[in-house]
């Protein structure tokens, strides 16, 4: 994906800049909203929108989502403002900014939708909007499959967390929020193992949790500003912010806690093992994306004070530093045009405000003092000591993982910039324009400064968020730079040694990880495998059932209307064998004869002329049945659909061949017994049961003094079931048109 | 076909056939008959003259493509249907005037539901030509 397009490319004029606007507008009303919310407000807004359904268009500010919001509005202004720049003379930049603008908006209907239902609305929004911006080049293969991997993924997930919201409806009665918030939880109720499944499937695969992984570094194949903003910063964490909202009902059950810890702990190693081994940069920033991911889950699992405090920071330090990084990126490929940290090299002078800012973001994410993400590593290892049970395997994989995030950090912010080259770049270094470096300074810079003074976040965000989370804001822990010598500081000398050492060992490390994971089965190296295999199964019953020949058709059709109305009859046993019938008066019996005439015709003859005009004796018999009866409107239709078949089917017919007498197998004589016997019986059980006439006295009264008809069907057709008979037309028509459409290839030759 | 007799017959029997199928469109609110039945009987009619003098000639005496025919009733069906929504009741809901003083029994009653019912002719009538039609052009 070279979008970055050379300078002297035409600009995107002003259209770029409204984005910026709208997200710094929402930015600050936000912030303005932080005071009330942080006094422990929550703001509210409810509109009715199905109300038959009981679903509202609720909306809730509280601390969980005013964090969430002010992330996604506040990394929106610096992503908007740098894709203005990076995509610069794209054609398709403004497809780009309503695929953009509509996952934001999406994104914070989210987090701010106070309804389950409400909420996974936005959630698909958020799928069918990344998926659109994964798929940006569409002109690339590898693009298309990247976006169609997750919108399946993701998408499959998604369902999983529909299913769970309506669990949690029918045992709750309500898919309000704040109302399962306000209520006991739902750890006691009988269906909480399956409520919890389905959300976790929901949320493991929209967040990117091993064993569904392997979407998120595919989806890579995106525009770099879109990577920063939905696949580091914002759409990833829904899954992570749907854990936390649900937080309170769910946790705090040993189901709860192994899930998420085993889940966050395997994502969090493997990930960063795997960024290591990557030497495109922005493959290596995807993974430790993961390694992002991976924590906050692995922290989710816990209920302590410490482990939520760490993940309110550190959901605030990640996405500073990772949206800053991914954009810093860009600005590298845009300069030197390549990503290959193998190559890259001495960009130190060239391109000074990237690599200042790149510095400050690499030294949060390393989470070396006095940035705030050495807080919010702190907090993690504090938490470790308090864990409630397994602390030394949480806390070994905090360190493992936080070692290789240093490494990591090296190898993307460090080498490029002070490391000669490792050979010849495809471009002279050059600066990038200042909005593509502005953005991530200005990120880079609060990482610093927050970290110096992190009062502000803690009451802006982090106690409101841990208020949200444990109802209780004295549970957040306070943020500062020095807690003294304690176990958490000593675990951060381990992790900032360890990870040193990693990076001056990370080639040869590098190909060793690279030796294991080829090794290894991975469900992206059957990804492929598994649509053919879909796409296989669905020819294959294709060619099964639809395979062209009429005769099997009409075999299919009645051998399943024989299994559909003999199954209940022999489930239910409803046997009415008449025991007694009527003599037939001698009407009857002359039509009983003529429609045995008009079978005999039909098996017989050779001609098919002759068989079609047997099987309209069979019809017109019929037609008479209704007569005798008393159903004039319906034989009318009858004899008239009766003619119109046998018209239809002689124009086809005449210009067939003569049947060939052949014999035509048993097993379809058994077919057309075994549909005349059960329709038969049918036939006995239906008479048997008195008819219910409320619905026949109530049309006879009503046809004449309502509808002003006397002629019953055609009111019911026409007027109290007008909009029925609609659909039917409606249907009439598009059969028609349908059959006409196929007509016609047929005779341009299509078939 | 090429039959003199059939082709002679057929143009006086199609006019007739469509004058039958228009009585049963109107009676059909109190006797036997109705839009689909009229609608059945008027494209009859028309598959005889197809058949009799082919269908090119049946397509010039229709005048506009029997697809057309078939959209322009489902159009008009759904306007009956949306017009009680402009006198405030539910949709398909049957609005009736009557023309002419209603106690001595000499009016004419006219209706929404007779123009749904003229929408459901129209819609029979050019759907089972369109498929005839192209079924004999097929083949």
């Amino acid at each position: 994906m070279s979008a970055a397009a050379s300078s002297d490319a035409p600009g995107n004029g002003w259209t770029g800049i409204a984005p910026v606007l709208l997200s710094a507008a929402l930015f600050a009303w936000f912030l303005s909203l932080g005071p009330q919310v942080a006094a422990g407000e929550t703001l509210r807004l409810a509109v009715p929108w199905v109300p038959s359904l009981g679903l509202e268009l609720a909306f809730a500010i509280d601390g969980l989502a005013l964090a969430f919001a002010l992330m996604i509005s506040g990394i929106g202004i610096a992503v908007m403002l740098h894709a203005h720049f990076y995509l610069r003379g794209d054609r398709h930049f403004g497809r780009f900014l309503l695929f953009m603008m509509s996952f934001m908006l999406s994104m914070l209907g989210l987090v701010l939708a106070d309804d389950l239902i409400l909420l996974f609305v936005f959630w698909e929004l958020t799928t069918i909007t990344s998926y659109l911006l994964i798929g940006y080049g569409h002109d690339s293969a590898k693009s298309r499959r990247s976006a169609l991997q997750a919108l399946f993924v993701t998408g499959a997930g998604g369902l999983a967390f529909l299913a769970g919201a309506i669990l949690i409806g029918i045992a709750t009665g309500s898919t309000s929020i704040s109302e399962l918030l306000a209520g006991d939880g739902l750890t006691d109720h009988a269906l909480y193992l399956p409520i919890l499944i389905l959300v976790l499937a929901g949320a493991f695969t929209k967040s990117a949790q091993y064993p569904f992984h392997f979407w998120l570094p595919n989806a890579m194949a995106a525009p770099t500003p879109v990577s920063a903003f939905l696949h580091s910063a914002t759409m990833v964490k829904a899954g992570v912010y749907l854990m936390a909202r649900l937080h309170p009902a769910l946790s705090g059950t040993d189901v709860w806690f192994w899930a998420l810890t085993i889940a966050g702990a395997v994502t969090a190693v493997l990930a960063s093992l795997l960024a290591l081994r990557q030497t495109d940069l922005k493959q290596a920033l995807a993974y430790t994306t993961l390694m992002a991911l991976g924590t906050l889950t692995l922290l989710l699992g816990q209920s302590t004070g410490y482990a939520i405090t760490a993940f309110a920071t550190f959901l605030i330090v990640h996405a500073l530093y990772k949206a800053a990084l991914f954009l810093l990126v860009a600005n590298i490929d845009h300069g030197t045009g390549t990503r290959d940290a193998t190559l890259l090299g001495g960009l130190g002078r060239a391109m000074p405000f990237t690599a200042l800012a790149a510095m400050l973001s690499a030294l949060s994410m390393a989470g070396l003092p006095p940035f705030l993400g050495f807080i919010g590593k702190e907090l993690m290892y504090a938490g470790v000591e308090n864990a409630p049970t397994w602390p030394e395997f949480i806390g070994a994989s905090l360190v493992l993982a936080n070692a290789l995030m240093v490494a990591v950090a090296a190898v993307v912010a460090f080498k490029p910039f002070w490391r000669p080259p490792g050979g010849p770049l495809p471009a002279e270094p050059h600066e990038a324009p200042w909005g593509m470096w502005a953005g991530p300074l200005v990120l880079a810079i609060l990482a610093t400064v927050l970290g110096i003074f992190p009062a502000v976040v803690q009451s802006l965000v982090v106690t409101p968020t841990v208020d949200s989370l444990l109802q209780d804001p004295a549970e957040a822990k306070e943020l500062k730079l020095w807690a003294g010598v304690n176990l958490a500081l000593i675990l951060s000398g381990v992790t900032v040694g360890l990870g040193l050492l990693i990076y001056l060992l990370h080639q040869p490390l590098r190909r060793m990880i690279a030796r294991i994971d080829e090794a290894t089965f991975s469900l992206d190296g059957n990804w492929d495998r598994f649509l053919d295999g879909l796409i296989g199964l669905a020819t294959w019953q294709t060619r099964v059932l639809q395979n062209g020949r009429l005769k099997s058709y009409m075999s299919i059709t009645f051998l399943t209307l024989l299994v559909a109305m003999a199954a209940p009859m022999i489930v239910y046993g409803v046997w009415e064998i008449p025991t007694s019938l009527d003599a037939p008066n001698w009407i009857e019996a002359a039509i009983v004869l003529l429609i045995l005439a008009g079978i005999a015709l039909v098996i017989l003859t050779s001609s098919r002329i002759a068989a079609i005009a047997g099987l309209g004796v069979v019809g017109v018999s019929v037609a008479l049945v209704f007569i005798i009866n008393g159903a004039p409107d319906v034989a009318i239709t009858q004899l008239l659909v009766e003619t119109l078949v046998v018209v239809l089917v002689a124009v086809a017919m005449l210009r067939l061949p003569f049947l060939t007498p052949e014999r035509r197998p048993a097993t379809d004589a058994l077919l057309a017994l075994g549909v005349g016997t059960v329709v038969t019986l049918t036939l006995f059980a239906v008479l048997a049961a008195p008819i219910d006439r409320r619905l026949t006295d109530f049309f006879e009264l009503a046809s004449y003094t309502e509808a002003y008809g006397r002629n019953i069907v055609n009111v019911i057709l026409v007027d109290f079931r007008a909009l029925d008979t609609f659909g039917e037309i409606a249907v009439v028509a598009v059969a028609a048109l349908s059959a006409v459409a196929l007509l016609r290839g047929v005779r341009g030759g299509g078939k | 076909m090429n039959s003199v007799i059939l082709r002679v017959g057929t143009r006086f029997l199609v006019g007739l056939l469509l004058i039958f199928s228009i009585h049963m469109l109107l009676r059909g609110h109190n006797e036997p008959g109705g839009g689909f039945i009229g609608g059945l009987i008027g494209a009859i009619g028309f598959i005889l003259y197809a058949i009799a003098c082919g269908t090119e000639d049946a397509r010039a005496a229709l005048r506009t493509a029997p697809e057309r025919i078939a959209m322009a009733g489902l159009g008009v069906a759904l306007l009956a249907g949306v017009l009680a929504a402009f006198f405030g009741d539910p949709l398909f809901t049957g609005q009736w005037y009557f023309i002419g003083d209603q106690k001595s029994g000499d009016y004419i009653p006219i209706s929404t539901v007779l123009v749904f019912d003229i929408g459901v002719y129209l819609v029979v009538f050019g759907s089972i030509l369109s498929l005839v039609f192209a079924l004999e052009e097929a083949i």
